[in-house]
């Protein structure tokens, strides 16, 4: 297989590598594709931290990075799976609309941000603000997250394994936490709530797409949502503004 | 006892630091709690274009003859990047406001407006919808902290992207859209409940600061293939650095609003007392492009309580490539016409004055979502008269650059400028009229 063909093609797969060509190509040749495609595996090799990675893809296709990507890998995704085999930094899967992005390693700041849809596993830890302002999406990180996650978070899950930092949920609106190690602080208006069986069924669908369902025990896990106290602007709540 | 009936009396005497808006704001606030937020701009008065003039035609320049020869006002935005740069005929564009605050015949009105007069709209803080897509031939999109309806569909089918740092009511401040004005379909555009206070961010989610803003703005870029203008409007504070970073993070335009540049709902107390007037930043923002070396190859648009071509004019004038207004052609709509008198006396204020625009019961039927109001919008009628007025911006624009002898409206030059003040030519960086004197520069009085 000749990789300075960009891209080559062998077995099925597409391969590029970005050593030996520009991201601009990269994901120029990702956003023709059509809904049909015949080219839906594709590989990157060295992506050496470079920022956008796949970025604003919208076809049912598969792109496994190998390495590390810089900001913004998979951002505004829309039904592709996208696959990080190592380390992600700031605002992986931004503004996903649906598909699925994988994190094999660790993932910096802002996981997630904004997402509305689709579904997000880090391997690893994920930094502050995983899943800040998120609109829909699941999130589901193996490790531990950072302060401030799911800050002012509006809609979707955010499921962590491990433990979450300072202020968690400050400002939550409607999106659903799920924490199974320890909860360094709530954030303003974020509070503990009941774990019924319906939260139960939704957490192990979570973990189930996430792939993991069975090797946790689900009993677990707290579940923390919006107390509704900061819904109408009040001066009695004004110092929590 | 004395008898002081006959002793003259003093007449009443009202004082200047606590005068009567200044007592009814503290009565207001000890009553309430709360402090109080209302729409549009800066209301005091502050050094503005109405402190320059143009010197026109003399003995040694010749001017253009008024209906005779021509005077260019097409304006090209997003020339440093993008592919498909934006091409307006007129140097006066619509600013961002978004459904939500305004009603969708609202929305609809100014992309008729603009479209006819062959310039663009802005989204705002919500999201793009449908109607005002369909009825602006040119659209910008905001990108805002919130996010609020952001998505790539949206960010494909724009013609260029707005990244919005800041405004000019309200540098450094997020937003507040209260319930009564989120709708169902409001709500369902934002991704929240129906009814409650929607805040907006003041920070972006996944950036700070310009290095990161240079990675944003390179995603952006690469999700629409580098086909769209990318401008980055800020909130005019630190103009000249603001602007230098803006270019430094790759943007092909920057917008700066000055404080009398309007907002849906903020602070009075923050509009009243942030950020500078739109007269201070423009020469900041030029001289930023200049010494980059950037100047006409990254477009300034300045914007801010543009209010007549002679407004315009002098914007140009002082090196923007074009101007945004928002409040003007909200007054073209229609708000505060006075043929709604009594239905804002009944609201406890008058027309010209009506500002609660975050209570969503705008008599003339823009600033609101409630239906019944809505219907006295007509977005057909008001359309036109939108592009009405823009047609009068720029005939009032086009007949100064004549008389300073100008065949395009951007040749016009800060030369041909004086100011009345010496804080408008402090600022301004133009001579104080008669003199050759420009404060903190050159010359004398």
């Amino acid at each position: 297989m000749n990789l300075k063909l960009k891209p080559a093609v062998s077995d099925g797969e597409t391969f590029f590598d970005l050593a030996q060509a520009p991201l601009r190509e990269l994901n120029a040749a990702l956003h023709k594709l059509a809904a049909d495609t015949n080219e839906t595996h594709w590989k990157v090799f060295n992506p050496a931290g470079r920022h956008a990675v796949a970025a604003g893809l919208d076809a049912p296709v598969t792109v496994e990075i190998d390495g590390p990507v810089g900001y913004y890998c998979a951002g505004m995704n829309k039904q592709a799976r996208v696959i990080i085999n190592g380390n992600a930094g700031v605002g992986v899967a931004e503004n996903m609309m649906s598909g699925f992005v994988h994190v094999k390693g660790d993932a910096s700041q802002s996981a997630g941000a904004t997402a509305h849809g689709g579904l997000l596993v880090v391997d690893g830890n994920a930094s502050a603000r995983c899943g800040i302002s998120m609109k829909g999406i699941d999130i589901v990180v193996k490790g531990s997250v950072g302060h401030m996650s799911a800050f002012m978070a509006q809609a979707g899950t955010l499921t962590v394994l491990g433990d979450a930092g300072e202020a968690l949920g400050d400002s939550l609106y409607e999106a659903k936490l799920f924490v199974r190690g320890s909860v360094a602080g709530l954030g303003a208006d974020c509070i503990e709530k009941e774990m019924r069986e319906e939260h139960k069924a939704l957490l192990a669908a979570k973990l189930e797409a996430a792939g993991i369902l069975g090797e946790v025990d689900i009993s677990e896990f707290r579940r923390y949502g919006s107390a509704r106290t900061l819904y109408h602007f009040h001066v009695d709540n004004v110092s929590s503004y | 006892m004395t008898d002081h009936s006959n002793t003259p009396r003093t007449t009443p005497r009202a004082s200047s630091t606590f005068d009567a808006y200044t007592l009814s704001e503290i009565r207001r606030a000890a009553a309430t709690g709360i402090y109080d937020i209302r729409g549009g701009g800066a209301k005091r008065k502050v050094p503005h274009f109405d402190d320059l003039l143009f010197l026109g035609a003399s003995m040694s320049r010749y001017p253009l003859e008024g209906y005779r020869e021509k005077c260019s006002t097409e304006v090209v935005l997003g020339t440093r990047f993008a592919k498909k740069p934006i091409e307006l005929k007129i140097p006066i564009t619509i600013a961002g406001m978004s459904f939500g605050s305004l009603s969708a015949n609202a929305k609809e009105a100014l992309g008729r407006g603009a479209s006819a007069m062959g310039t663009s709209t802005t989204t705002g803080d919500g999201g793009m919808t449908n109607e005002e897509r369909g009825h602006s031939t040119q659209l910008v999109y905001q990108y805002l902290p919130s996010r609020y309806g952001m998505n790539p569909d949206d960010l494909k089918r724009a013609d260029a992207i707005e990244v919005v740092v800041g405004q000019g009511a309200k540098p450094g401040g997020g937003g507040m859209l209260l319930g009564q004005k989120i709708t169902e379909r409001v709500a369902k555009m934002r991704t929240l409940p129906v009814g409650i206070d929607q805040r907006s961010a003041c920070r972006h989610p996944d950036w700070t600061g310009p290095d990161d803003l240079e990675i944003k703005i390179e995603e952006l870029r690469e999700i629409t293939d580098w086909e769209k203008p990318i401008y980055v409007k800020v909130g005019a504070a630190r103009p000249y650095y603001d602007t230098a970073l803006a270019v430094k993070s790759g943007a092909d335009v920057v917008v700066v609003d000055g404080m009398q540049g309007g907002t849906a709902a903020t602070q009075e107390i923050f509009i009243e007392h942030v950020g500078i007037p739109t007269l201070a930043a423009v020469r900041q923002a030029v001289k930023a492009l200049q010494d980059l070396g950037m100047h006409r190859k990254v477009q300034l648009i300045v914007s801010g309580g543009i209010r007549n071509g002679a407004d315009v004019a002098k914007a140009l004038a002082l090196g923007a490539d074009a101007v945004a207004i928002g409040t003007a052609a909200l007054v073209a709509l229609g708000d505060n016409d006075p043929r709604w008198e009594a239905d804002y006396e009944a609201l406890g204020t008058t027309a010209g004055a009506y500002d609660d625009w975050h209570e969503g019961r705008d008599p003339a039927g823009i600033t609101t979502q409630d239906p019944a109001l809505m219907t006295r919008l007509d977005p057909i009628a008001a359309g036109r008269r939108l592009a009405n007025y823009l047609a009068v911006l720029t005939l009032e624009c086009q007949t100064i650059a004549r008389a300073c002898g100008k065949s395009h409206v951007h040749n016009l030059e800060p030369e041909d400028l004086v100011a009345l003040t010496i804080e408008a030519a402090a600022m301004a960086n133009v001579p104080l009229a008669g003199t050759s004197w420009i404060p903190g520069s050159t010359g004398s009085f």
